[in-house]
């Protein structure tokens, strides 16, 4: 079986593509760790595409009229209605931890122990006030009224599929904490300095919080904004 | 620091072989030993699934003669019966038992890449097991929805089991997708980063091409069942109304108002045909190494089969609409969907024709893994071709809800890749316990289950074809059916409880030959692929002793011209391979 003869007629470029995937070993030049963490990460996407392609045909399938985002997530600050505040700020916050990450992992590669901690306590210190501020616009929303099975802003689907969608990204971003803590413990007291020195655990962390701020980014627009 | 893959690093003595019982059979890490606990578990399950087929089935053979099946109990049988043997059994032995065995073993790796998280699936798995066995236990019993699940009957009183029943179901349905992920996410993850030096991705042997292909389509299928599955449990737990609308019940209104059942069936078929094909794909790759092997001939376009696998496996995703052509849709989407279905026919006839020309000129030994595997051949092509009928939106609409539907599924995925799981116990038996199996009653459980699945599933299209409607507790005095449906109901009948009695010859074969078969030694069908080339057998806990093997060539050199041997293993290398006589000029 010669590759040789079959690739005739291919772009060099998909020549290269079709010989990298070809080779023996291994198809990717990562840690199985890595690997296999962006496979989770796929699979993952799918669920919350189901979630949030599922909550798009709801919403256009109930009879009921759906309520306004603007007025029901608003916030009145001093007398005056600020329609998204709390959002804008729990948004700002888990980008803002995306930033601290990526600078973990860079600080992690330096082998900067102590900075590469702090990073990821800053991480996830700002990922529970996230859940704790989620935790706050729940407790409004359920005091107004709210309930997954009933909404007093309209259709019972909006209260439905909010704390659905809203939960289960929640408890991502409370796992991703107590994953972050952990790898930050183990970086602190030498775990890895045993094991050769090897910081990959703190990229693998870090792909898990990018994308569980990359998710948020896609609910808060499809629950805010539209 | 540089990374390096496994097959280059230094082979550091990283044997902590396990010494007591539990950590050697219970809590092993070991893939081999896992394999076994998933394949002994889904036997077993399987084995509950197949009574409960032979139950329902004497209801529908002989309406009212037997008094311990009411329409309740009917319609969980059912129910449970189609979960067990799609999920609990089929997805859990290919992927796990097989998947586990063979990934391993075929690519010259030491274990899965997590061994620890890989015998949490396989726990996981039993737990999801034990739930969907407690719920015939609960108050209500298990779930009567039938193994689509649709709402609103589901979960509206009326269905049997939706007190506890379809809770469970669901919840068992969540913990098994806990456990699939740990384990595929492993396998993926192996096939991809963990093959031993020269063992390219156009070098694996198929068996691994279908497993692979078929546990990435359970990574991205299995997301739309967990979220269907989240969501009908808050509409009856939490009384959502993602898919209940606004109902009449018994004359009252429910409280449900502005839900979608479409919904749900876009889910659930979003998986359930994915589904179909993490059944089938390792069936395909495993019988393609049985008919090459035994046939003493490579693999009839080992590119295309492996291209197929995978044309196979991203057109699954775009066809799942053609079960919902009656549920109500825009007819552009049915002539999508139809259309999608249909091409999927190419690259699956290819396959069985390059299966067909692997036999043509083989030297062919009909042992009892050669049997299975030509059997597969022909209920596979037999339910391929009523797919395309099932296909087509304007032949389906009058052929829905039929026991031709029945009859087509049962052939194409329950039949045959049933039939290659048996072929592929055969095989690799005297891999896992170093003895042979008994020949004689391997060939009486074959022709006894093929032909016994016949003579159960050609009258099943027939009687659909005259409009008999599946799921019926009975029909009673119904004028379109004639007498001859009647009387082929109950030789049906008769063949569904010959076949379930026939599974016992296996059973005891593979018992008693654990201890009274034949020492088979380590390569007992002259096979090339790296499993057979184990320094033990059965392998032992890190497969292939100090070093790992180094791979020279594909997986599928049989009868190669001018070499002594009629096979060449994957370790040979060029310069080793014996010369003698020409093989090509024999047949």
């Amino acid at each position: 079986m010669s590759d040789a003869a079959t690739m005739d007629g291919l772009p060099d470029g998909a020549k290269g593509v079709v010989t990298d995937y070809s080779a023996d070993k291994q198809a990717f030049h990562v840690p199985w760790g890595k690997a296999m963490m962006w496979i989770f990460l796929l699979s993952d996407t799918f669920i919350f595409s189901c979630f949030l392609v599922g909550y798009m045909h709801v919403r256009m399938a109930a009879t009921d009229p759906w309520p306004n985002p603007s007025e029901v997530f608003g916030l009145s600050l001093f007398g005056t209605d600020v329609p998204l505040l709390l959002i804008a700020i729990m948004t700002f916050v888990l980008i803002t931890s995306s930033g601290t990450m990526a600078l973990a992992v860079n600080m992690g590669y330096r082998k900067n122990r102590k900075a590469t901690f702090w990073l990821m306590v800053v991480t996830a210190v700002l990922g529970a006030t996230f859940v704790g501020m989620q935790a706050f616009e729940w407790t409004k929303l359920i005091m107004e009224g709210v309930r997954p099975w009933q909404n007093p802003f309209g259709s019972a689907q909006f209260g439905s599929s909010f704390f659905m969608i809203t939960g289960f990204h929640g408890m991502h971003v409370t796992a991703g904490v107590i994953y972050l803590l952990v790898v930050a413990n183990r970086v602190r007291n030498g775990f890895y300095e045993k094991r050769g020195g090897n910081y990959e655990i703190v990229e693998i962390t870090g792909l898990y919080w990018h994308f569980v701020d990359l998710v948020w980014v896609f609910i808060f627009a499809f629950f805010y904004l539209w | 620091m540089a990374y390096v893959s496994i097959a280059d690093r230094d082979h550091e003595a990283e044997h902590h072989d396990p010494d007591t019982f539990i950590t050697k059979y219970v809590w092993s890490q070991d893939h081999k030993v896992i394999a076994i606990q998933y394949g002994v578990i889904a036997i077993l399950i399987g084995l509950v699934g197949m009574l409960l087929s032979s139950a329902f089935r004497l209801q529908l053979g002989f309406p009212d003669v037997f008094s311990f099946i009411n329409p309740e109990n009917y319609y969980q049988f059912v129910t449970i019966h189609g979960m067990i043997m799609v999920i609990y059994l089929l997805t859990a032995l290919f992927l796990g038992g097989f998947g586990n065995y063979l990934i391993p073993l075929q690519l010259g790796a030491r274990d899965m890449v997590f061994p620890f998280m890989n015998m949490l699936s396989v726990w996981v798995y039993a737990l999801s097991v034990i739930i969907l066995v407690a719920s015939f236990f609960v108050p209500g019993g298990a779930t009567g929805a039938g193994w689509t699940l649709y709402p609103p009957h589901a979960i509206s009183p009326g269905t049997p089991g939706t007190d506890w029943g379809i809770v469970l179901m669901l919840l068992s349905l969540g913990v098994f997708i806990v456990a699939f992920t740990m384990g595929g996410l492993n396998y993926v993850t192996t096939v991809l980063q963990a093959r031993c030096k020269g063992m390219t991705l156009m070098r694996m042997p198929l068996s691994v091409w279908g497993i692979f292909m078929a546990t990435i389509l359970g990574l991205l299928a299995f997301p739309a069942l967990l979220v269907s599955a989240i969501m009908m449990l808050f509409d009856k737990l939490l009384g959502t109304s993602f898919f209940m609308p606004a109902m009449i019940q018994a004359g009252v209104a429910t409280d449900t108002v502005g839900g979608s059942p479409v919904l749900f069936q876009h889910l659930f078929w979003f998986f359930g045909h994915p589904e179909v094909y993490i059944v089938a794909l390792p069936a395909f790759g495993l019988v393609s190494d049985l008919l090459s092997t035994h046939a003493r001939k490579n693999i009839f376009g080992y590119r295309m089969m492996v291209w197929a696998i995978i044309a196979i496996g991203g057109l699954s995703f775009i066809v799942w609409a053609h079960h919902m052509y009656v549920s109500g849709m825009n007819p552009y989407f049915g002539f999508f969907f139809a259309t999608t279905t249909l091409i999927i026919a190419v690259p699956t006839a290819l396959k069985v024709y390059n299966w067909v020309l692997t036999l043509w000129q083989g030297n062919i030994h009909l042992r009892v893994p050669m049997l299975f595997a030509i059997g597969f051949i022909f209920t596979f092509t037999h339910g391929g071709l009523t797919g395309l009928f099932l296909g087509n939106v304007t032949i389906d609409l009058p052929l829905s809800d039929t026991y031709f539907v029945v009859a087509h599924f049962h052939m194409v995925m329950g039949v045959s890749p049933v039939l290659v799981v048996f072929g592929a116990i055969y095989h690799w038996y005297p891999k896992m316990t170093g003895r042979m199996y008994n020949e004689t009653l391997g060939k009486w459980h074959f022709w006894l289950t093929f032909l016994g699945t016949y003579s159960l599933y050609l009258p099943m299209h027939y009687i659909g074809f005259l409009g008999v409607p599946r799921r019926y507790f009975a029909m009673g005095n119904t004028d379109f059916m004639p007498d001859s449906a009647i009387t082929l109901n109950a030789s049906m009948t008769i063949s569904a409880l010959i076949i379930a009695a026939t599974q016992t010859l296996f059973i005891y074969n593979m018992i008693v030959s654990l201890k009274k078969g034949e020492k088979s030694g380590g390569n007992p069908w002259k096979s090339t692929s790296l499993e057979w080339q184990t320094p033990d057998t059965p392998p032992k806990h890190g497969n292939w002793g100090h070093s790992l093997p180094e791979v020279h060539r594909w997986a599928y050199d049989y009868s190669v011209p001018g070499q002594a041997e009629d096979f060449t293993p994957q370790t040979v290398p060029e310069s080793e391979v014996p010369v003698g006589r020409d093989h090509g000029t024999e047949h």
